[in-house]
């Protein structure tokens, strides 16, 4: 997992193989990281999970939170083995509840992220989770919407990294955990 | 669960206590189920879960596909579980595969379902998986999209109903599991 060069655990290659690439959506020139085939194979499913479970389970992590809608796949089983809750991350007027949110860039303008006042408290500790790291700019507005209000990031865990993106950089010294790089 | 008569499993007023009902959300007169403060719970989760799971685990389900967004957050788990395979139900173009559609009415107006080509296949038994049923319409254009590659779909499971909707009778004959009714 995530860069290091010991052996890599053996499931990573079944998961990485699952995964589809897509070209040119959703528009030209990108190459999408289709994860819902991952998800039609129970085992590589399965040992995704499991990998990031067996990082996190002895490191008391209480709140697990995921960012909408890809982020809801892998963050609740996550939150579910490992004893957090979760905490869904949502693009604007989703939550029905009193929110706060943060602004991230996009290409052209910007987007939201929100998430509901007194889910996160201060002093949790807490782990991010996406399907996929690309600028990080996404992940960024949820740090900060978990520092500001007390919470300790502890990590952020995404099934795939786009390295070339340098997304890494920008999880405001975070460490990121990810299972396979695509170049 | 599923309003028979016979004794409420007692983790079922765990996870009912645990709903917060938000007046007028999304606009007046509705009384909107927050499903988040369940996912907050821990045990309330997990017991939610449970409850599917132990129903579920026997009867031979190869797909549990779960309705965007709040379906991403049960549905997963449950076909962890039992080892079958997810398949997302989406809003129009997020799905990046070729995929095909069923239409449901809103009300104004109409939106779409999408399915993934080839991710469901001829003779899978298949459970549909939402938070909440209302009016039924989600559910009945999932159930069809299923129907249409062939699927048998075995059941529809919900955390919450609002059974004066009357959801349950625009299933195509198909059984519903709730475990909350909301009135």
């Amino acid at each position: 997992m995530s860069g290091n060069k010991e052996e890599e655990d053996p499931r990573i290659n079944g998961i990485k193989t699952r995964i589809r690439v897509v070209p040119d959506f959703p528009k030209k020139g990108i190459m999408f990281q289709d994860i819902t085939t991952v998800l039609l194979d129970p085992k590589a499913f399965k040992d995704t999970i499991d990998l990031f479970v067996e990082r996190y389970r002895n490191k008391n992590i209480s709140v697990v939170a995921g960012i909408e809608a890809r982020g809801f796949l892998f963050g609740p089983p996550i939150a579910l083995a490992i004893g957090a809750k979760f905490v869904p991350l949502r693009k604007p007027k989703k939550l029905p509840g009193e929110t706060i949110f943060e602004e991230y860039e996009l290409e052209y303008g910007n987007d939201r992220l929100e998430m509901h006042v007194g889910a996160v408290e201060a002093g949790d500790r807490a782990l991010v989770v996406d399907d996929l790291i690309a600028t990080g700019g996404t992940l960024c507005a949820a740090i900060k919407l978990l520092e500001r209000v007390g919470a300790e990031v502890v990590e952020c865990a995404c099934v795939i990294e786009l390295p070339e993106l340098q997304g890494r950089q920008r999880l405001k010294g975070k460490p990121l955990c990810m299972l396979v790089e695509y170049r």
